[in-house]
């Protein structure tokens, strides 16, 4: 694979010019169409999913009075958080929903059920990660600062333990995420100072005092001498909130076959070539509506990167156009089950603790066909 | 209701239900519930004129939830509707009905002006039971609190409603000082509140109603008009709305006198290509002729240095408020010319005269 990364930088992409160009105006074609047929369909849907979530909510906290239906106060909770992490929270905030004028849904207003703050996340997701998606040294989101997801990042001693490292930040996602924006690891490396942070600590610490406060105190303490089990069960939903948003982020940029990309061939690059990068940094994963929806639709983590502010659920209708222009340019379209996609992101983690490249492990995938032809 | 309102708007509710708040959680339950947000239901539609081939113009009574703070006749209130379900648009209106207090009926008088969206929706389709969204009242255009012992009242076309509204409130608190209220309308047919105005004339209370139709021979606005109805009008406190010649005209008479109070709501000025008219960039003062280009670079070419990201639309980190004037998606091509809107200024070129805050 780095005979591919090279195989870029010389050639930049395997389209001409005029190819990239075609490609990104058929994008641009489906992006219009999509806008100008927004309605009332997209705005009964997501207000629709924000009832549901609170449903979910309020029957997971009743139920924690009742101590024998404590795995379904647990499950209930889990699926309001993770709706309001995914389909809810991670697309409002990229204004999708901005043009309903609802301010109760509006990208500058919302703010989601985790320690991290909506501000500052929509900072480094929304402009950081989608701008520079993949770009080597500008998207943090590759290895969050902490693993090793490339091969093309230098090796170091510290990486050995890539798996226990993936492990944490599954575990403790929504923290991971929240420290996210203060750019640790570029305070290590001194590209940036605590003074830089100082604005970003009182947002950060209202956000964790609020959210511990209703999770791990108030509510538990609404339910008497059910406390403890209450705490557990608030802390077992956050748990698995973090653990589910976790894998479908990592499956959507970091299984076999996805691309990534050096700094110097994105310079200046067309609206066709950042299409094309989007749609070789990411990757899809199958399911059924209900698995979409839980992902918020983040299972076509393609189509959200190519029109992130579009209203995710018309990803799967966008999805089949998407791989009909594909087939058209030859180009791969990455995308595979769950359970495919989780042992290809494993595997990467697992090799990236180790040195060297790692071009002869695991089967060759389209990708690595296409680029390098 | 006050113990629940109490509890609503707690601490401890604030914080349970943290990030979104207690309203988000109430609205799915009962509409009419909130802690914070104002909302009403329309309780009543009813023309108030209906001339053939003009505008209707309709009165829409509202009932808001315990939320709304009551108004001060002469305020006007921001209301946003979701026609089709869909996109909420939001307009300032004026209200009608006499002061307010905490939760009170009120009504808002309108003319469904063939362009507006919101205007035309809430008098020809709007029925009971549909809910609307709504500022707090807001605006200084009102009585002082001593009213004084003459008063003088001059408006146009709708401009009339919150004068109206004023003296309705007048008429309810029995004031027996000397009012003049002077109205021009294009015709009798398009004289909004006739009937009433015409049982003030008849009543009495002091109250002097001229109505005026300069289209059928009634004298023009004028400082001799005024003078001869009002002896000495320069020094009577006199409140004036209507549309911006009316005002200009009222102006002119008044010769700065601190008596004067106007408000009045000038249309949007448009222009046909897109590199004509001037940029205002609200906050900083800054103003420049419209080149044409994105308004983040037009801002950036005045020197300013607006908070931006992708610089292509994708991530919202630019997004400004647009208070006038029509922009154009350089993306969509769309164009989009509603007050108070927020665009984002990376992918958003204006199109003749515009104001954002930036």
């Amino acid at each position: 694979m780095s005979t591919r990364t090279k195989k870029m930088k010389s050639n930049n992409t395997t389209l001409s010019d005029e190819d990239l160009e075609r490609f990104g105006e058929e994008l641009d074609a489906i992006r219009q169409r999509v806008l100008a047929d927004l309605g009332e369909q997209d705005a009964a849907y997501i207000r629709n999913v924000v009832k549901r979530r609170q449903q979910f909510e309020v029957a997971g906290r009743l139920m924690f009075y009742v101590p024998p239906l404590w795995p379904f106060a647990v499950a209930s909770l889990s699926i309001s958080k993770i709706l309001d992490n995914m389909e809810i929270g991670h697309n409002v905030m990229h204004g999708q929903y901005d043009w309903m004028g609802d301010p109760g849904l509006n990208s500058r207003m919302y703010d989601w059920d985790t320690v991290c703050p909506g501000e500052q996340w929509k900072h480094s997701h929304n402009y950081i990660h989608h701008t520079y998606t993949n770009i080597l040294g500008k998207d943090r989101d590759i290895g969050y600062g902490i693993l090793r997801m490339d091969e093309d990042q230098p090796w170091h001693p510290y990486y050995l333990g890539n798996p226990v490292y993936a492990t944490l930040l599954m575990l403790f996602f929504e923290w991971g995420v929240a420290l996210h924006d203060l750019e640790v690891e570029n305070i290590v490396s001194g590209q940036r100072s605590h003074a830089d942070n100082k604005p970003l600590y009182p947002g950060l610490i209202r956000k964790i005092r609020n959210q511990t406060l209703k999770d791990y105190l108030l509510f538990p303490a609404l339910t008497g001498p059910l406390f403890p089990l209450t705490l557990a069960g608030n802390a077992t939903a956050n748990l698995v909130r973090n653990i589910w948003a976790f894998n479908i982020i990592f499956c959507g940029h970091f299984p076999a076959g996805v691309a990534t990309f050096h700094q110097d061939e994105c310079e200046d690059e067309t609206r066709g070539h950042w299409y094309y990068r989007q749609l070789l940094g990411s990757a899809n994963i199958t399911g059924s509506p209900l698995f979409h929806v839980m992902s918020g639709n983040l299972s076509h983590q393609i189509e959200h990167h190519l029109f992130p502010d579009l209203p995710a659920r018309r990803y799967p209708e966008i999805a089949v156009e998407v791989r009909e222009i594909c087939e058209r340019y030859d180009l791969p379209y990455n995308t595979g089950g769950l359970s495919q996609q989780l042992f290809s992101v494993a595997r990467k983690i697992c090799r990236m603790a180790l040195p060297g490249s790692s071009k002869d492990s695991g089967p060759a995938t389209a990708t690595d066909d296409v680029l390098a032809a | 209701m006050g113990l629940a309102d109490t509890i609503l708007r707690s601490r401890a509710v604030a914080a349970l239900t943290s990030p979104q708040g207690v309203d988000r959680y109430l609205e799915h339950v009962n509409p009419m519930w909130a802690a914070h947000e104002v909302r009403a239901r329309i309780v009543d539609v009813h023309r108030e004129v209906d001339v053939p081939g003009h505008p209707p113009v309709a009165t829409i009574t509202l009932q808001p939830t315990s939320t709304w703070r009551g108004h001060r006749a002469g305020q006007h209130v921001q209301l946003g509707v979701e026609v089709d379900g869909a996109r909420r648009t939001t307009r300032v209106f004026t209200i009608s009905s006499p002061d307010s207090r905490q939760g009170d009926r009120f009504t808002i008088t309108l003319r469904a002006n063939p362009d507006g969206v919101v205007s035309r929706f809430l008098v020809e389709r709007a029925r009971p039971g549909t809910m609307v969204h709504l500022s707090q009242a807001e605006g200084d255009f009102v009585l002082p609190d001593r009213v004084p012992e003459q008063l003088l009242f001059v408006s146009g076309g709708s401009g009339i409603t919150p004068v109206m509204s004023m003296l309705r409130s007048l008429q309810r608190r029995t004031h027996r000082g000397q009012v003049t209220f002077l109205h021009y309308a294009q015709s009798p047919e398009h004289q909004i509140f006739a009937a009433e105005l015409d049982e003030v004339r008849r009543s009495g209370h002091g109250t002097d109603v001229h109505l005026l139709h300069p289209e059928l021979g009634d004298p023009n606005l004028s400082p001799a008009f005024l003078e001869r109805l009002v002896p000495g009008y320069r020094d009577v406190p006199t409140w004036a709305c209507g549309p911006a010649p009316m005002i200009e005209a009222v102006r002119g008479a008044y010769d700065d006198s601190p008596a004067l109070r106007v408000e009045y709501f000038q249309p949007p000025r448009t222009s046909g290509t897109s590199a004509e008219g001037d940029v205002a960039f609200a906050r900083s003062g800054v103003e420049a002729p419209n080149t044409g280009a994105p308004l983040l670079e037009q801002a950036e070419a005045a020197g300013l240095t607006p908070e931006f990201g992708c610089r292509m639309g994708i991530c919202f980190s630019c997004t400004a408020l647009k208070r006038e004037g029509t922009v154009r998606n350089v993306l969509s091509g769309e164009e989009s010319s509603l007050p108070d809107e927020e665009i984002r200024v990376c992918v958003s070129a204006p199109v003749g005269d515009c104001v954002v805050d930036l």
